[in-house]
């Protein structure tokens, strides 16, 4: 696929990657209040890394996500596990969610929270999980 | 207390890692463990001899009314005190007899997990919590039993010892939410005491046939024997312990324990009599046709299990005494023989009786200790084994019911026990030396230890009988009957009908083991006994299913994506539709239909698009199409305020076509391989499912059940959740437990799709 891939594509694949990336950053956290979240914001970064995937190949892809999406995927799952437990030793419900705002001068207020690493782990999950299929695909394709 | 039941579990996880490090001491070590718990569960005796009971309450599900309680009464701690106690000498003895076995260090772990999950069955108050640990011991058992996994034989044993504990184990669930709903309460110590409401209850007789399948089937009665002696492919240690204390008397205890509450009906004392004594003459009958060390005592141990079955169910006093006494001495008895079976084995190489002889000389101590525990097991003075099996003679003639059925089976089981006990200490003994696979000698101290102490103890509980029955019997005796008993435990009960039916059965029983090599004959020229057991239809009913089974994964597995679409769809359309009209009757309430004209441009491209992508004959435009149908949808879903799922659909549709174009190079070229009746059958399905789901969204819209949920979590989002995005307020906060359901699944599909595309290459490779 490495030849076929246009110049062009590289190029803008080189310099949406980051972008794309940072986006979806911003879409998993801003998701409490706005729309967003876990789920889509890890789309949007599956996206991300498939249109490298494209212009690139898949050892390339591999690299760059410095992460086998096989491991993310676990990570994720335990992540999310594991945002349920801390209610556990508080007396509460599991998955009873906990807050620790606090204020970070000149930048506002930062709400920490078990939803957020929650959250997070969905992330994971999800990117984990397309890039794990569409890398297979793709490597099954070569 | 939590921690004395859950530390066998806690040592089995790092006991792989202790049995390495520490080598040969391993099993000294570790038997450090139940020691310190029999040590903790004898100094609760004083608290419940009397017939008192202890509740430790721990919450876990209190949702569910699920908890983690302990009832510590006299017939627990009975129990719990053979389980620790025997455990130790069981798991020294283990060290012993897997010496140097590279699988020792996973035997270990397996062996704490079962000896944890049998504490938590017997010390359980709750009834949930005492299934889970039941069926804990179910599975546990079933990796001893296959501890020689490389042995097809072994794991052909184990998964039927599973297979039929296991099911049984259905029906007793199935029993016990009957008797936790019947009695108000999942807590037994609750339970116990409404006997009258539990033996009114209208299904009384569906609820203790369920459970005695669940307790029939773990304590092996007749149908069910023939799992236990298969389970002899076990490794000594396992079998040992299985076999006098643990796994098989779990079904014993729970009828025991019931006893209170269920007992004292005609169904009750009939099957339960009826069943145990027919085991208990089955399991001694076998037993006298068995010449292996193993086999033989696996036998005794269905009779035994009859014998308790017998004695529950015939439920007087006397009965009750019997039973209770009659456990203890066996459990010490027959984990002492299994042991020194053991040890016979290990030390000749073979486990045939008939193979064995003369060994007095080179094992003195194993045949001093065989003939002390096997006269407990014949039931003679001044043994343990003699007080319950009196014991048990007169709980048979006075039982209210089948006193002569009863009575009649016991005294010819005893006759038969006799003679095998007597085989089996006598036979490998006495007599020429014989050749043997192995040189025998003297076993080692960690295999000897155990039984030497445990036929002594036999012998010191037959002459000072009033050590158990003050401590153990006295408090079980106590739980099982209800209300305390004065329980005294003498050798010499005056000349009476059960001291003649001993004598009886000790004479008969000797010249039937003069006579044995004669009576081995005179079986083995009657096969036909082989094919009478219930065996034989174990195995045809396995056939049968593996046949339903097969028939079933081609019918229904058949592998084309359309027939699964098809069976989802209809069953989906059928069982919906049939509920809807059933309850709605003739007149569909429909809504009101209020839509804008922007709503209806993009709905009719939707449809259009949706009707070229299943006529187009060219499989660019089917996707091209397919994509307007997704992104019209994230329309709607905008136009309706929900920009998350919009988005998200946008992503999906982006991410399809990736994923499409990945494998657009991979499938073969564009073929019309349907006729026109199969797309009409398929316009047929895909119309009704679309149609049910318009009437549905329409009725739905017309008709409010309850105040919509959706107003309440628009009102919490920000002061519980503090969010303003609801929908991710509800996935990451409120619903997160589906949420995270949900995320395994996408994780789990993405594994199976990873290695359904690896075997394709792999298919491709070859």
């Amino acid at each position: 696929m490495n030849a076929m891939g246009s110049l062009i594509l590289r190029t803008a694949a080189r310099f949406l990657l980051p972008l794309l990336l940072l986006f979806s950053i911003f879409v998993l956290l801003r998701g409490h209040d706005e729309p967003g979240g876990g789920f889509i914001a890890g789309l949007v970064a599956a996206v991300g890394f498939a249109l490298y995937l494209f212009a690139f190949d898949a050892a390339r892809t591999r690299r760059i996500m410095a992460m086998n999406p096989q491991v993310m995927l676990g990570l994720g799952l335990l992540a999310a596990t594991l945002s349920g437990v801390p209610s556990i030793f508080l007396d509460q419900a599991f998955f009873t969610a906990q807050w620790w705002p606090f204020e970070v001068p000149g930048i506002g207020e930062i709400k920490l929270s078990t939803p957020l690493v929650f959250d997070i782990g969905v992330y994971m999950v999800v990117l984990g999980s397309v890039m794990h299929i569409v890398l297979a695909l793709a490597e099954a394709e070569e | 207390m939590l921690i004395a039941v859950l530390s066998g579990f806690m040592l089995a996880a790092v006991a792989p890692w202790l049995t390495r490090s520490l080598g040969d001491k391993a099993g000294w070590v570790l038997a450090l463990l139940p020691a310190l718990l029999f040590a903790y569960f004898l100094s609760w005796m004083p608290a419940v001899m009397h017939g008192d009971a202890v509740v430790v309450h721990y919450p876990w599900i209190p949702g569910l009314d699920i908890n983690l309680s302990f009832l510590v009464d006299g017939l627990s701690l009975l129990f719990a005190v053979l389980i620790s106690g025997i455990g130790t000498f069981i798991i020294i003895y283990a060290g012993g007899y897997l010496h140097g076995d590279e699988y020792l260090p996973r035997f270990f772990a397996i062996m704490f997990s079962f000896m944890a999950a049998m504490l938590g069955v017997v010390l359980s108050d709750n009834l949930i919590t005492l299934f889970v640990f039941w069926e804990l011991t179910s599975i546990t058992s079933y990796l001893l039993i296959g501890y020689h996994h490389e042995n097809k034989e072994a794991r052909w044993c184990a998964l039927q010892g599973l297979v039929v504990t296991v099911g049984g184990g259905l029906a007793l669930l199935a029993g016990l939410i009957m008797l936790g709903n019947a009695a108000g309460s999942f807590e037994l110590s609750e339970i116990l005491g409404s006997g009258e409401i539990l033996r009114e209850y209208p299904l009384y007789t569906a609820m203790v046939v369920l459970i005695l399948l669940g307790t029939f089937t773990k304590s092996a009665q007749v149908p069910f024997h023939f799992w236990l002696p298969n389970a002899m492919a076990a490794p000594t240690p396992v079998s040992a312990f299985l076999h006098s204390a643990t796994m098989v008397k779990a079904g014993v205890y729970l009828m025991a324990r019931l006893n209170p509450g269920l007992g004292g009906t005609d169904l009750w004392l009939y099957t339960l009599g009826i069943f145990g004594a027919l085991t208990m003459f089955t399991g001694s009958f076998m037993a006298l046709r068995s010449t292996g060390v193993k086999a033989v005592l696996a036998y005794t141990t269905v009779m035994a299990l009859g014998t308790l079955t017998m004695l529950i169910g015939i439920g007087t006093e006397e009965a009750i005494i019997a039973a209770m006494t009659f456990l203890l001495a066996h459990a010490l008895y027959k984990a002492a023989l299994f042991m020194l079976a053991g040890a016979l084995d290990h030390e000749t190489g073979t486990k045939d009786i008939l193979k064995m002889g003369g060994l007095r000389r080179l094992m003195p101590i194993t045949f001093l200790t065989a003939c002390v525990a096997a006269l407990s097991l014949a039931g003679l003075p001044p043994l343990f084994g003699f007080i319950g099996k009196e014991l048990m003679f007169e709980a048979t003639v006075t039982a209210p019911a089948l006193a002569l059925f009863t009575a009649g089976l016991a005294l010819i089981s005893a006759i038969m026990i006799v003679a095998m006990a007597a085989v089996f200490a006598l036979r490998p003994f006495l007599g020429d030396l014989k050749e043997t696979p192995k040189k025998p000698h003297e076993a080692p101290l960690s295999m000897l230890i155990g039984p030497v102490i445990l036929a002594a103890l036999s012998l010191i509980f037959g002459l000072a009988g009033f050590l158990p029955a003050a401590a153990l019997v006295n408090g079980a005796v106590a739980s099982v009957y209800g209300t305390p008993l004065d329980v005294q435990l003498y050798l010499w009960h005056g000349f009476n009908l059960p001291l003649m039916l001993s004598v009886v059965a000790v004479i008969a029983g000797i010249v039937l083991f003069v006579k044995w090599d004669r009576v081995l004959e005179l079986f083995a020229r009657m096969p036909f006994i082989d094919r009478l057991g219930p065996e034989r239809g174990y195995e045809r009913i396995m056939d049968a299913l593996v046949w339903v089974a097969e028939w079933q994964t081609r019918v229904l597995q058949n592998g084309y994506m359309r027939n699964y679409l098809i069976t989802i769809v209809m069953t989906t359309v059928v069982a919906t539709a049939w509920t809807f009209f059933v309850h709605t009757g003739q007149g569909v309430p429909l809504g009101e239909i209020d839509f804008r004209i922007y709503e209806l441009v993009v709905v009719g491209l939707v449809v259009a698009g949706a009707i070229v992508a299943s006529v187009t004959r060219s499989r660019l435009g089917a996707v091209a199409t397919l994509g307007l149908v997704g992104f019209g949808i994230a329309m709607i879903y905008v136009f309706f305020s929900a920009a998350d799922v919009g988005t998200t659909q946008i992503m999906v549709e982006t991410l399809t076509v990736i994923l499409l174009v990945l494998v657009l190079f991979r499938l073969p070229g564009f073929q019309n391989l349907s006729d026109t009746s199969s797309r009409l059958r398929d316009a047929a399905v895909a119309a009704s499912l679309g149609g049910l789901m318009t009437i549905l969204i329409l009725a739905v819209n017309a008709v409010e059940v309850a105040e919509p949920i959706s107003d309440r979590l628009v009102h919490w989002s920000v002061p519980e959740g503090f969010g303003r995005n609801i929908v991710n307020v509800i996935l990451v906060d409120f619903r997160a437990l589906d949420t995270l359901g949900e995320i395994f699944v996408v994780g789990l599909a993405a594994i199976g799709i990873y290695a359904m595309i690896n075997l394709r290459a792999e298919d491709k490779g070859k």
